[in-house]
Order: structure tokens, then sequence, then C-alpha cells
């Protein structure tokens, strides 16, 4: 399915194989002539030049990933979350609940915190994405709220963790770390069902004294 | 998911194009709530239009003298945090941030939330459950059923599913008005009358006709806006919907009430304007007993099913505490 390079390269593993395979045959019953004409269409509409883009199919989109250009072309059910975990193989984002509830997907879009789940990917277009594996130094030391969260055992299972640790860095450059009611406010969002809470609460404080942004 | 055309629009001149090409489509701003639903496959929408990269609805004024003004597509977050309606107009902007949470918010246009679609779990849950407003004519499964959330004011014996917003509440108390384009042209709405009473077709939420864009909200300036407060009650401190809120607003003379409004949320069918109760404050001295009557007031015409009886109380007591943190803001 990808126009530029293939970003999983050689490492495609057998659950994306699957995945590229059915999506493919999801759109090539009738979808694909839908295409054609759709393609015919667009032509026309491109001469009277106000008509908005329109597409039966796939869409091409380019977005940057942790620094990382990708060009491909999504099916514009897809969700962002889905984008990175299947097509690109980043993992770090969860999926939880996949309905904007619990926040384990939060992923930053432009430098602010978002649900990949309730995002379609297509909205990525021309943005650029951060997420949990963009995080470390070029030398892969930890980010300050990273370290936080291990000073602080603000974990136990580690499944909320990196939308946690996502949320967090947003709610201190935000300015809403400022008090522990505000960062509970702000990090509401975000469900722990191990019940890390206060670890997290600490961490969050910690970190944001060291970012110099609270 | 059922598969859909994706239409950009760059300009509502676009977005009006593509909703006369394609009747059925459904417009698509932060998707929080949509893409949410087709995911449900409760919506089912054969096109798309991303309305995303209309740029000119983006921005929001709080500046005027005689109103301010709020594109459909400035986030709710930015919004929630401007320094004017923080310090001038605390109940908008309580709306908006004690609502979701700050990654939702980010998300989230005003237009589209405005929209925000019932949280009913049996409109949500799809089959087995009847719902009239899922599947005109099937039924409704809350009636009767677990219907602790359910609203008490505004529902008819085909439908009793809550709205859930917030800032259409707080909206509402301050008379706001919309901006709607439509192939005729622009026409102005008030926020009050958007949202439809269910009666016998819960399936019509709103009275914007086919084709039709909410491009700008509009709140007239006011006094009354200083000392106003969005009070919610939940279940938990933050991040979940109200069991009951209340938008208030009151000015004071001489150590009466002057004006007051009261709003309701998370009770009724759609955004509740609570006349009655405003009226009997006027010229009352405000102490937690007229508060309180007000708040009753406000609930007379409540009808109560098997599980949602406590939230009369607790809607009043929620008015009642609003109009105190409301007043002690004059």
């Amino acid at each position: 399915m990808s126009i530029g390079p293939d970003p999983c390269g050689p490492q495609i593993n057998r659950r994306e194989f699957v995945l590229s395979v059915l999506s493919t045959a999801a759109v090539s019953g009738g979808a694909g002539q839908a295409r054609a004409q759709n393609q015919a269409q667009n032509q026309a509409q491109n001469q009277a030049d106000a008509a908005p883009d329109t597409h039966a199919g796939s869409v091409p989109m380019s977005v940057v990933v942790n620094g990382e250009p990708h060009s491909l072309a999504v099916d514009p059910r897809t969700s962002a979350l889905d984008l990175l975990r299947e097509r690109l193989a980043l993992t770090g984002a969860k999926k939880g609940c996949d309905h904007g509830q619990c926040g384990a997907c939060t992923i930053h879009v432009d430098g602010r915190r978002v649900l990949a789940c309730l995002t379609p990917a297509v909205q990525l277009d021309g943005r650029r994405v951060d997420t949990i594996e963009g995080l470390a130094g070029p030398g892969g030391g930890l980010h300050p709220m990273q370290q936080a969260f291990i000073d602080h055992d603000a974990l136990q299972c580690g499944y909320c963790t990196p939308g946690q640790i996502m949320a967090a860095i947003a709610c201190v450059r935000e300015g809403n770390a400022g008090s522990p009611e505000r960062i509970q406010e702000y990090m509401s969002g975000n469900l722990c069902r191990c019940g890390a809470y206060n670890g997290i609460l600490a961490a969050v404080q910690q970190a944001a004294g060291q970012m110099g942004e609270a | 998911m059922r598969e859909f055309t994706l239409i950009r629009a760059r300009s509502t001149g676009q977005a009006l194009q593509a909703m006369a090409a394609h009747p059925q489509a459904r417009l698509m701003a932060g998707g929080t709530t949509l893409y949410d639903l087709m995911k449900l496959g409760v919506e089912r929408p054969q096109a798309v239009i991303d309305i995303n990269g209309i740029d000119e609805l983006r921005a929001f004024d709080t500046s005027g003298q005689r109103e301010l003004v709020f594109g459909a597509l400035a986030r709710m977050s930015d919004v929630a945090a401007d320094k004017r309606l923080v310090a001038d107009y605390p109940a908008l902007s309580e709306s908006l941030w004690r609502a979701a949470s700050q990654q939702l918010r980010n998300m989230a246009s005003l237009g589209g939330n405005l929209l925000q679609r019932t949280r009913c779990a049996y409109f949500r849950g799809g089959e087995p459950f009847a719902c009239n407003k899922r599947v005109p004519g099937s039924g409704c499964a809350a009636i009767g059923g677990i219907d602790r959330g359910h609203a008490l004011l505004g529902g008819s014996p085909h439908c009793i599913a809550t709205y859930p917003g917030d800032f259409a509440v707080a909206l509402v108390a301050f008379d706001a008005v919309l901006d709607v384009l439509g192939p005729d042209g622009m026409r102005t709405l008030p926020v009050e009358a958007l949202h439809r009473l269910p009666g016998d077709r819960p399936d019509l939420e709103t009275t914007l006709a086919p084709g039709e864009i909410i491009v700008r909200i509009r709140v007239p300036a006011t006094r009354l806006g200083r000392a106003s407060v969005y009070h919610k009650v939940r279940d938990r401190e933050s991040y979940a919907f109200a069991l009951s809120s209340a938008a208030v607003a009151v000015t004071m003379a001489g150590g009466k009430v002057e004006q007051a409004r009261i709003a309701l949320g998370g009770v009724a069918t759609r955004p509740w304007r609570a006349r009655v109760a405003e009226q009997g404050l006027a010229g009352r001295a405000l102490t937690l007993e007229t508060a309180l009557a007000a708040g009753f007031a406000a609930f007379m015409d409540a009808r109560t099913g098997e599980h949602n009886a406590f939230r009369v109380e607790l809607g009043a007591r929620t008015v009642a505490d609003a109009l105190m943190i409301a007043s002690s803001r004059t």
C-alpha cells in the first residue's frame, strides 16, 4: 500500500502481512471501480477549480513521525492508532478502550496531545506526530518524565504508561502542572486500572521542575 | 466500519458544494463523536466531509464590546483557556474545561460539541436494544430499563435520552446565537432553538436543514458573565458526563437579585433553560432557602423512572449551589 519507501521494510511481520492483504481485499470489490470513477470525477472537478478533494478508496498522505517522514496510502477508516501500530510498527501507543475513554493511546500531533484512537489517520496528513518511541535523547537517555515515572514507581502493569507519559509531558508544557489539583484535573483523561495515581502525580511534579516549563 | 467516500473541504463554499453533491454525507470536525459512533456501527455514513481544512472557521475573538465571536472549528481547549473568558465569563470557560479530557478538548470543535450525540447506552450499544433515535419506530429500551442517567425533563414516550453536552447549556444561559450557512445563504439561529425535543421523532435531533453548516457562535457581551458558574456534579470528580449540571449567572442590586439566568445540563433531552426558576428569584434576596426554592422550581416538571429519581433533588441542589457560587463572584 505504501507509495514511498516501505516503513516496515523487510521486518514486516505476519500480522501486518495478513492485515495488508485483508485491506487490499476489502477495497478490491466494487470500491476499485468506484475509485476509477472517482479519479475521472476528480479530473473533471479540477477543471472547475473550487471543487473539494474526493476519495473513494484509499487516500495518499504524508506524515512525519518522530522526525521521520512517511508517505503512504491509507483506507480512510483507519485510525491514527492503527496506522502507528499496524503500518509503522510503533506499538508504544496502546489500544485500551479504542473509544476515547481511557487515554492509553495519547500521542502528540503538532505538539498537542490527542487520542490516536479517535483521530482518523487521514487527519495526520501534513502533520508532525510524536509518540513515546521518540522521547529518548540521541544517546538513548530517558526524557525527564520517563525517569520520573521510574523514580516514583508510577506504574504497575505499565499498559497505560506510554499514554500517561505523553499526556504528562503535554500537561507540563501547557502550564497545567502548577499544583496537585491542577495536575489531577488535567491528567484525568488517563485511567490507570492499577491505581498508581499517587506515583503519577509525584512523577509529574518532579519532571515539571526539571522540564523548567511548569 | 462501513466504507465511505472522503471529501476534504477547504472552504465553506466547498463544504456546501460537497453537501449538495452528497446529501447523505456527514460533516466531520474533531471526529470525537462521529468517528466513535462509526466504529460502533451506530453512524454509517456513505460519505464524510472533513471540514478541518476550513481555516476561516478556526478563529475566535472575545475582545468585542458587543459580542464574543467563536468560529465553529475553534478547539474546546483553546477557547477554555482564553483569559477574557476565564475572567469575565467563567461559566463559558468552565463548561468547556469540565467537559471530556484535555486530549479530547484539543481535538473537539465548538460546533461539533454542540452536536454531540447522546451517551444513552441503548443508543450506542446497537442491537439487540431498541432505540427510536437509532432505528426510528423500533421502540425505547431505556424506558423501563437502566435509566439512571436518563432525562428527567423533556422526555417523551419514545425517547428519554439525555443531551450530554456542557457548552451548549452555558450558551443557552447567555442567549447565544449561531450563524448557520446553507444553500439559501446565512441565517441566525438561537442556540436554544438548535436542539429539538424528541417527541415522536427522536431521530431528528436538531433544526438544522439538510445542507446547512454551523459557521460561528456569537454570545452577546453582558455583565451577567462575571458572576457566573458552570457547576457540574458527576460520579467522579473529573472526566465524566454530568449527573446534573447548571449554568448560572446573576446580577445583584441592593442585596436583591436583579437578573438570574439558569440553564440545566445532564438532566434533560436538550439544553434546558429554567425560566420559571429565574423569574421566581428576581427581586428577592439570595439565600440558601431562596436558592433551593429556585432549584426545585427548575425541576417542577420532572418525570422520573425507576433508577433516576435521586437526580431531582441532586439537580435542585446543583442549581442552589451554583447560585451561591455565582453570587460570590460578583
